[in-house]
C-alpha cells in the first residue's frame, strides 16, 4: 500500500500548512465543510431612528472575520449603510478614507485581504428587497444577523431561512453587554461531537464478544508468567481474567453495584506483584483505576435512543437524508445485537508492543465487521427505494458507526421573541428565579428590539433611540408580559435587575463597545463553525455574555 | 484626513458614552468625563506576544481608547499563524511579529502609538517594566508566563502605589482558553495557579526505547533516540522540514516494523513541535476577554474581573469565573515553602527529573541546596562536578524528612522554596 507509507519528500501542501493548527480541530473533512459553504451577513438593515442612527455591526464584521482567516468558500455583507465617523472608533475593518463609502463595500474590501481563498462580495439593497429575488437566499449556508433590524426584516430572513434549512445566527452587542441566538433546523444532527476521549471509552469488557473472550481466556495462569511477562499483560486482558473468576463464584454475573465493583477492584490489587523495586506494576495500577468506569453493562445513551425513536428514523423515505438511512440501519443492528457497533479504539496501555497491537486488531476488526453488517443493511434500505437514490458513502457510514453513542441531535427552535412566545416567556421567567442569573440581560435586549420596533412604527414622532419616555413604556410593557401569567417572577428585586441591565445597555446609547462585540464575535463565529463543520456542539439556542462581571449563560429559550 | 481635523467625540462616541456617564455597577465613588478619558488615553500598557492573542489585543487596546502601546515578541512570522494572526499576510512570512503587528494597528487606528520590541521579555530589567500602568500578556509558554509574573511581583514596592502593575493574562488551546486578572502580591498569581496547568505527561522512556505501541511512541523514539544515534552532532530543528522529515522517515520504519498504524507527516510535526491547535475564534474571545478588563482597571467605568475567567466551547458556550486563591505556600507571592512528598528512596536525580514534570514545579533545570550544603548544582562546571555524585544518592542519605530546599532553575529569576516530605 504505497498511502500508508508515502514518501518523506511529499511533506504537507502550502495550504494544509496555512490552516494545520486547524485542521488538529476539525480535520480535513471539517474544512472540506468549510470551504463550501458561503455565509450570509445582514450587517444593519437602515437607520433606526430619526437622527439616523444605524447599527454599527461590528460584531457581525468581527465574526466574519473569524470565518474569513479559517477559509470558509465566501461571504456577503448587506449594509445600506454609509461609513461615519463614529464607525472609525470602533470598527477595525474601515480606514480614514472610508468615510463616507458604502459600509458594506469598504469593510467586505478589507476583510477579503485577510484570505486569498475566501471570495467576498456586498450589497447596499436593505435585506428585504433582497429576499424578493427567491435565488437570493439558498446560495448560502448560514445567515448572520447584527441586531437590532426590523421586527418585519428579520421574520421574513428567519422565516425563508427555516423554510430552506439555513441556521441563522441573530446577535447583539450594546455596550458591556451581549447576546446571541442560533435558530437552526427542526432537526439538526451531529455525528462527530468529539466527546472527551478519556471519559468516552468503549471496551464492552461487560459484553464481550467471542474473540474478546477468547484473548482474556489465553492469561490463563498469571502465576507461572515471569517478572516482566506479568507487568506486560494489558490491563483490558488482566480485567477480562479477573472478570471470569469472579462470575464463577457469582453465578456467572459481573460485578454490578458499587460495593461489587470495589471487592472485585480489591481482587485485582491483591494480583499485583509487590516484590519488586517499583512495589508494585503499572499494568495492574492501570487495571484498578478502570474498574468503576469500565464494567458497565452496555446501555444505550438516551440522546441516540431519541434518534432511533425519531419518526425520521422509524418511517424512512426515498429522500430522507442519509443521516436517517444511517441511523436506521444503526437501530435495526442495536435492535439485533442490543449493543452499538463497536468504535474500535482502544487506549494506550502497559503492554509488550506485539500484545498490544495484537489486542488492537480484536476491537479494529470486531469494529469493521459491525461495520459491514450496518453497511448491508443502509445498502438494503437504498435498494428498497429503487434507484432514486444514490449509495451513501462508506466513509460516512463509518463515522456514524464509531460516533454512534455519542452522537447528537437539536431540534431547532426559533429567535426567541419575548412578546410573541409564552413558552419564551416561561422560560424566562424561570431563569429569573435563579439567583445572579444573566436573564435581566436577555430582557433588557429585548427592551431594546421593542424600542427599536416603536421607533419604526408609522407616525412614530420620537426621534431618538435614546428616548426616556420610549424605553419606560417598553420596559413596563415587557415586565408586564412577564408578570401577566404569574406575577410572582417578577418581584421589586428582579424590577430591579431588569432596570439596572438597561440602564447599562443605555450608556452607550445603544452602541457597541469594539472589546464587547470583538468577545462576541469570537463566539458567534465559534457557533458557526461548529454549525457549517456540523462537528462539536452548538448552542442551543441562546448564550447571553455579560462583560461587567466577565461571566455568560446559556438558555434555552 | 489630518488627525488634527478628528472630532474626538463623535469618533469616540460609544466608547466616551461609557466613560461619561454612571453605571448601576460602577463604584459609587468614581468620577466619569475628561478625567477618565484623559487616565486611559495617557496610559502606558504592555503587550507580550503578537501572535494570536497578540494581534487581538493590540487591535482591542487600539480600538479602546489605549494611546500608547508597547509590545514584545520574539517571533517571526510564519505560515501557519496566518490562519488566525488576522495582521499578517503572505509577504509578511519571515519578518518579526511585533514590529509588523504594530504597523499594522498604528496606520489603521488614527492617533495611537505602538512600540515594538523585538526581543526576549527577559532582555528587559525593572525600569523598563516599571514604565507601564498595566501588561497584558498573550502567550502560549508557561516559561515566560512564570518570568514575567515573578518580575512583577519583585517589583512591588508598599511604599509606592505606582510600582503594582496588574497582570492580565489571556492563553487558548483548541476551543478552550482562560483569561485572569493578578494583582502582584495582593491576588492569586500565575505561580499560585500552576497546578491548574499541568504539563501533558510524558510517555516512559522505556516505552519509547523498547515497546511502542502508538504512532506517537514511534515518533518520539526518532526524536529522542535515532536523531542522537546518527545525527547527533547537528542540533535538531523542529522549524527545519529536512528535520522533521527524516524524523517522520524513521518513525515510519519503526512503525512498520512493529505493525503500528497511523504515523503521518502532521503528526509528526505535531509531536516534535509540540503543536497546539489554535484558531481565530477563541483567540479573538479571549484577548477581547483581557482587554476589557484593562479598560476597566485604568478607568473603573465598570468592576473588573476578580479573578479569573475559563472558557470552553466544544459543546455550546461555556465560561467559568471565579476567584483563585492566594496561596501561603506560593514559591513567588506566598512566605512559606511549597510541600512535596517524595519517595525516601528515589535519587536526587530521579527527584530532579520529576521537578519537569510535576504540575506543582515544573523546573526542567533545577539546581538545588539545602540551608546548610549544595545538593547539585548545574553551574560553573567545577560546582556540577563536585556536586554530581549526589545524583545516584538517595534522597533519605542527603535530607531530613520535612527538611526545606531552595531550587533555582536559569528560566526564572527567583528561588523557589519546597520543603519535602518522605511517603510513608
Amino acid at each position: 500500500m504505497t498511502d500508508s507509507f508515502p514518501s518523506a519528500l511529499t511533506g504537507p501542501s502550502s495550504k494544509e500548512r496555512k490552516y494545520d493548527r486547524q485542521l488538529r480541530l476539525w480535520a480535513a473533512s471539517g474544512q472540506q465543510a468549510l470551504e463550501e459553504s458561503r455565509v450570509l451577513l445582514v450587517n444593519s438593515d437602515g437607520p433606526i431612528d430619526k437622527q439616523k442612527t444605524t447599527v454599527s455591526g461590528v460584531v457581525g464584521v468581527e465574526t466574519l472575520k473569524n470565518l474569513v482567516l479559517p477559509g470558509i468558500g465566501g461571504f456577503t455583507i448587506v449594509d445600506p449603510a454609509s461609513v461615519t465617523e463614529s464607525d472609525l472608533g470602533v470598527n477595525f475593518f474601515l480606514e480614514e478614507q472610508s468615510l463616507g463609502k458604502s459600509r458594506a463595500e469598504e469593510t467586505c474590501r478589507l476583510l477579503k485581504e485577510l484570505n486569498p481563498d475566501v471570495e467576498g462580495t456586498f450589497s447596499t439593497t436593505p435585506i428585504a428587497e433582497l429576499l424578493q429575488d427567491t435565488k437570493f437566499l439558498p446560495a448560502f449556508r448560514l445567515v448572520l444577523v447584527s441586531g437590532p433590524v426590523k421586527c418585519s426584516s428579520l421574520d421574513l430572513l428567519c422565516n425563508a431561512s427555516r423554510e430552506l434549512g439555513i441556521p441563522v445566527l441573530y446577535t447583539h452587542s450594546v455596550g458591556f453587554y451581549s447576546t446571541f441566538s442560533l435558530q437552526l433546523p427542526a432537526e439538526f444532527p451531529i455525528v462527530e461531537t468529539h466527546p472527551d476521549p478519556e471519559t468516552t471509552q468503549d471496551l464492552r469488557l461487560a459484553n464481550p464478544w467471542p474473540e474478546l473472550l477468547e484473548a482474556g481466556a489465553r492469561v490463563r495462569d498469571l502465576d507461572t508468567l515471569d517478572d516482566h511477562q506479568h507487568g506486560h499483560v494489558p490491563y483490558v486482558l488482566l480485567l477480562l481474567h479477573y472478570l471470569e473468576q469472579w462470575k464463577e463464584t457469582h453465578e456467572g454475573n459481573v460485578p454490578s453495584n458499587y460495593k461489587e465493583k470495589t471487592e472485585f477492584r480489591e481482587m485485582v490489587r491483591a494480583g499485583a506483584r509487590t516484590n519488586n523495586p517499583e512495589g508494585g506494576e503499572e499494568n495492574f495500577d492501570e487495571a484498578v483505576a478502570a474498574v468503576l468506569k469500565s464494567l458497565n453493562p452496555f446501555s444505550l445513551r438516551s440522546n441516540i435512543r431519541e434518534v432511533f425513536e425519531m419518526e425520521e428514523c422509524q418511517k424512512l423515505r426515498a429522500d430522507s437524508a442519509s443521516f436517517w438511512v444511517i441511523a436506521s440501519a444503526v437501530n435495526a443492528f442495536y435492535q439485533m445485537h442490543r449493543v452499538l457497533p463497536l468504535p474500535g479504539s482502544l487506549p494506550d496501555m502497559k503492554a509488550q508492543s506485539a500484545d498490544y497491537i495484537s489486542l488492537q486488531n480484536i476491537y479494529k476488526s470486531k469494529a469493521r465487521k459491525d461495520l459491514e453488517e450496518v453497511t448491508e443493511t443502509v445498502r438494503r434500505i437504498e435498494g428498497s427505494f429503487g434507484a432514486k437514490r444514490s449509495p451513501i458513502p462508506e466513509k460516512e457510514i463509518e463515522v456514524f458507526c464509531k460516533n454512534a453513542a455519542h452522537i447528537k441531535l437539536i431540534r431547532g427552535r426559533n429567535i426567541p421573541r419575548i412578546d410573541r412566545d409564552v413558552t419564551v416567556q416561561s422560560s424566562v421567567r424561570m431563569a429569573l428565579g435563579i439567583p445572579e442569573s444573566l436573564a435581566p440581560i436577555s430582557i433588557a435586549f429585548q427592551i431594546l428590539d421593542a424600542v427599536v420596533d416603536q421607533l419604526q412604527e408609522t407616525g412614530s414622532t420620537v426621534a431618538s433611540i435614546d428616548d426616556n419616555e420610549t424605553w419606560d413604556k417598553q420596559t413596563q410593557r415587557i415586565i408586564g408580559v412577564l408578570k401577566a401569567e404569574d406575577p410572582e417572577y417578577v418581584d421589586e428585586e428582579v424590577e430591579e435587575q431588569i432596570k439596572n441591565a438597561t440602564q447599562e445597555l443605555r450608556r452607550t446609547k445603544a452602541g457597541e463597545l469594539h472589546n464587547i462585540s470583538s468577545l462576541t464575535g469570537g463566539l458567534v463565529a465559534q457557533e458557526a463553525l461548529k454549525v457549517l463543520t456540523r462537528q462539536y456542539v452548538p448552542l442551543d439556542n441562546t448564550c447571553i455574555f455579560d462583560g461587567v462581571k466577565s461571566r455568560s449563560e446559556m438558555h434555552r429559550l | 484626513m489630518s488627525t488634527a481635523t478628528v472630532d474626538s467625540s463623535v469618533r469616540w462616541k460609544h466608547l466616551y458614552g461609557v466613560l461619561s456617564t454612571p453605571g448601576p455597577f460602577s463604584d459609587e465613588d468614581w468620577v466619569p468625563g475628561p478625567e477618565t478619558i484623559t487616565a486611559l488615553e495617557s496610559s502606558k500598557i504592555l503587550v507580550i506576544g503578537a501572535g494570536g492573542l497578540g494581534c487581538e489585543i493590540l487591535k482591542n487596546l487600539a480600538l479602546s481608547g489605549f494611546k500608547d502601546i508597547h509590545v514584545i515578541d520574539m517571533d517571526t512570522i510564519d505560515i501557519s499563524n496566518l490562519n488566525r494572526q488576522f495582521l499578517f499576510r503572505q509577504a509578511d512570512i519571515g519578518k518579526p511579529k511585533a514590529e509588523v503587528a504594530a504597523a499594522f494597528v498604528e496606520k489603521r487606528v488614527k492617533g495611537v502609538k505602538i512600540t515594538p520590541y523585538v526581543g526576549k521579555i527577559q532582555d528587559k530589567d525593572e525600569d523598563y517594566y516599571m514604565q507601564f500602568k498595566i501588561v497584558v500578556c498573550g502567550l502560549d509558554s508557561i516559561e515566560a508566563r512564570r518570568w514575567i509574573n515573578s518580575t512583577l511581583i519583585g517589583m512591588v514596592d508598599p511604599e509606592d502605589p505606582e510600582s503594582l502593575k496588574p497582570l492580565i493574562d489571556g492563553g487558548t488551546e483548541g476551543f478552550k482558553g482562560q483569561a485572569r486578572v493578578i494583582l502582584p502580591t495582593l491576588s492569586s498569581c500565575i505561580e499560585c495557579q500552576l497546578d491548574m496547568h499541568a504539563p501533558r505527561p510524558a510517555v516512559p522512556l522505556c516505552t519509547i526505547a523498547t515497546i511502542p505501541r502508538q504512532p506517537q511512541h514511534c515518533i518520539e523514539w526518532a526524536h529522542q533516540i535515532a536523531w542522537q544515534e546518527h545525527r547527533k552532532d547537528e542540533p535538531f530543528d523542529s522549524d527545519n522540514m529536512d528535520h522533521t522529515s527524516w524524523i517522520y522517515q524513521q518513525a515510519l520504519e519503526r512503525a512498520k516494523k512493529f505493525h503500528i498504524h497511523g504515523v503521518t507527516f502532521q503528526m509528526t510535526q505535531g509531536v516534535v513541535k509540540n503543536i497546539i491547535p489554535a484558531i481565530a475564534s477563541t483567540n479573538a474571545v479571549i484577548a477581547a476577554a483581557t482587554t476589557s478588563e484593562a479598560l476597566k482597571i485604568v478607568t473603573s467605568c465598570n468592576p473588573y474581573l476578580e479573578n479569573y475567567m475559563m472558557y470552553a466551547g466544544e459543546e455550546g458556550v461555556y465560561t467559568y469565573t471565579f476567584e483563585a486563591e492566594k496561596k501561603p505556600d506560593c514559591p513567588v507571592c506566598g512566605n512559606l515553602a511549597r510541600t512535596l512528598s517524595v519517595d525516601p528512596d528515589s535519587t536526587l536525580e530521579a527527584f530532579i527529573e520529576s521537578l519537569g514534570e510535576r504540575a506543582e514545579a515544573q523546573l526542567k533545570k533545577p539546581s538545588m541546596r539545602t540551608e546548610e550544603k549544595t545538593l547539585y548544582q548545574r553551574f560553573p562546571p567545577q560546582l556540577e562536578e563536585q556536586t554530581r555524585s549526589n545524583l545516584k544518592l538517595k534522597l533519605r542519605d542527603l535530607i531530613e524528612d520535612g527538611q526545606e530546599i531552595a531550587v533555582s532553575d536559569p528560566a526564572y529569576i527567583i528561588d523557589f522554596r519546597f520543603r519535602l516530605v518522605f511517603n510513608k
